[in-house]
């Protein structure tokens, strides 16, 4: 077994702005850990200028605060290994890495921690109907990831599911891909996602359906037909209104939920909060869970957004560095305090109102013997 | 048909990548050096991965992130090798897998 002070599952944003955080504040053996080939989590594949505050970067692309998060780290002296899933998590911090390729050897490393920070991440919801396992069906995030990641098309005619921002923003660059995006379907009887967004996709001439869901996926092998229908007020589809419409992909951008593997393998304890996306670990101010040492940020704490993922990261990795004496108390509350004053107004507004409640929701959960 | 991206309005033109040779089914393909092998099959419009255990369907990429495991195929004789995270090397053998990729009469 090695030994490490700071072990990070997750280098998206959260990940890695708490190991640039703890690094900065004079943590010496820091490392992140991820299962993709690449690391950057959900950013590498936002081409689109961000949404949000502007002392929040909105307004710069995704994938170029992954790579200012990647120099920093470098800078830092942070270690960074990929192809390598944290699979276990045991008693005194002690974190299991699976490393190395499917198609190559793995290895199983056990690494004692001082500090363990969970930064999984979210994962992509599924929706249910007649021949929804087709291939050609898949997440929106999948397609995102090939289109802009990849530089591959999934296929050239799509049907999408979902008109939250996700659903949007992915119809939007599939467009930019050069796949035809033929109808955006959504069951609700509005709009999800931003306006602007919207805007976008109807001006492009593609066709909204809200108050519809798809009832059937049909092909052999493959998608080839998508069978939709209008919903009645209750939700039920309205015998007659069925539409066929031609398609070689569906993309399915019904929300996500935290990934909460580790988190529940480890007993830590958790809560559930509908306007998160499901089951979120508990956690207190510092981002620390129910098990000292082990704190928790990101969208695997409630799925949110990049800029809130970073600052969660943030605020663990500067509570984590206290914590092993590399900060003092004075100097880590002033920067706690300037981290939790960014969230706050992140958390404002039509869209951010909910998560400021959920969030204090989650805080309020949080036992106060375990501190 | 090549389902690549050469040209977009954000991305810009393609890089020139280094192309390597790999054995998909028995057929060669060129992929460019690095990319998951998932992606090097979809360029060639290809989506088919594996066929389920027991009613033998058809299934391909679904989350592009290792987590589901709908693209699992036979790489180098390995059963079960993600492909949307696994990088294509040079003269890799693929193969469709078959249910859980054993004894399926192939020379594997
Ligand atoms: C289409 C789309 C558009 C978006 N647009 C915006 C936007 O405009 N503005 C905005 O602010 N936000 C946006 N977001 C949201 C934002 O991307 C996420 O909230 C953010 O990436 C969350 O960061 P994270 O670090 O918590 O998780 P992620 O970025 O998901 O990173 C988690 C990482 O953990 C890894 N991982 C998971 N499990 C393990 C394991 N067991 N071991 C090792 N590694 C593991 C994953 O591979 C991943 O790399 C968008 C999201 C999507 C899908
Ligand atoms: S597509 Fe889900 S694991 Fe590869």
């Amino acid at each position: 077994m090695i030994s490490k002070e700071i072990v990070i599952a997750g280098a998206g944003p959260a990940g890695l702005a708490a190991a640039i955080e703890a690094a900065k504040a004079g943590a010496k053996e820091v490392l992140v850990v991820d299962l993709n080939l690449k690391p950057g989590g959900q950013l590498f594949k936002q081409i689109h200028k961000f949404f949000g505050s502007s002392a929040h970067r909105s307004g710069t692309r995704g994938i170029d605060i992954g790579n200012q998060l990647l120099t920093e780290a470098k800078e830092y002296g942070v270690e960074i290994w990929v192809n390598s899933a944290a699979v276990g998590l045991f008693h005194d911090r002690i974190i299991s890495i699976e490393k190395g390729l499917d198609s190559g050897e793995k290895e199983l490393v056990n690494i004692q921690a001082q500090k363990i920070i969970l930064a999984t991440g979210a994962s992509e919801n599924v929706v249910r109907f007649k021949g929804w396992t087709l291939p050609g069906i898949m997440g929106a995030g999948a397609a995102q990831t090939m289109i802009n990641v990849n530089r591959v098309k999934p296929g050239n005619k799509v049907v999408m599911l979902g008109s939250g921002n996700v659903g949007l923003i992915v119809s939007y660059q599939l467009m930019q891909a050069g796949c035809d995006v033929v109808a955006l379907i959504e069951a609700a009887p509005k709009i999800g996602g931003y306006g602007v967004h919207a805007a976008k996709i109807r001006r492009a001439g593609v066709p909204i359906y809200t108050s519809h869901t798809i009832i059937e996926a049909k092909g052999t092998e493959r998608v080839s037909e998508v069978v939709i229908a209008e919903l009645d007020r209750s939700w039920n589809p309205i015998p007659g209104t069925e539409k066929v419409l031609e398609a070689d992909v569906v993309t399915l951008a019904a929300g996500l939920k935290p990934i909460s593997d580790l988190v529940r393998l480890h007993d830590l304890k958790c809560v559930y909060n509908a306007a998160f996306g499901g089951w979120v670990p508990k956690h207190d101010r510092n981002m620390e869970s129910t098990q000292p040492g082990i704190y928790v940020v990101g969208d695997t704490t409630g799925v949110e957004e990049a800029n809130t993922a970073l600052e969660e990261g943030r605020l663990a990795g500067v509570a984590a560095a206290e914590r092993l004496g590399y900060l003092t108390q004075t100097d880590a509350s002033a920067l706690k305090d300037d981290i939790w004053e960014r969230l706050d107004g992140l958390r404002m507004g039509p869209f951010g109102e909910k998560r400021m409640v959920a969030k204090n929701q989650i805080l309020a959960a949080f036992p106060e013997c375990a501190k | 048909m090549c389902m690549r991206i050469t040209e977009h309005v954000i991305l810009g033109q393609e890089e020139t990548a280094k192309l390597v040779e790999i054995t998909v089914d028995g057929k060669p393909l060129m992929a460019k050096e690095g990319e998951p092998i998932l992606a090097a099959l979809l360029a060639e419009n290809m989506i088919i991965n594996r066929y389920t255990v027991k009613r033998k369907e058809a299934r391909g990429l679904f989350c592009g992130i290792g987590q589901c495991t709908d693209c699992a195929m036979i790489v180098n004789g390995k059963p079960n090798v993600r492909t949307c995270i696994t990088p294509v090397e040079q003269g890799m053998v693929i193969k469709t897998q078959y249910g859980v990729g054993e004894g399926d009469g192939e020379d594997d």
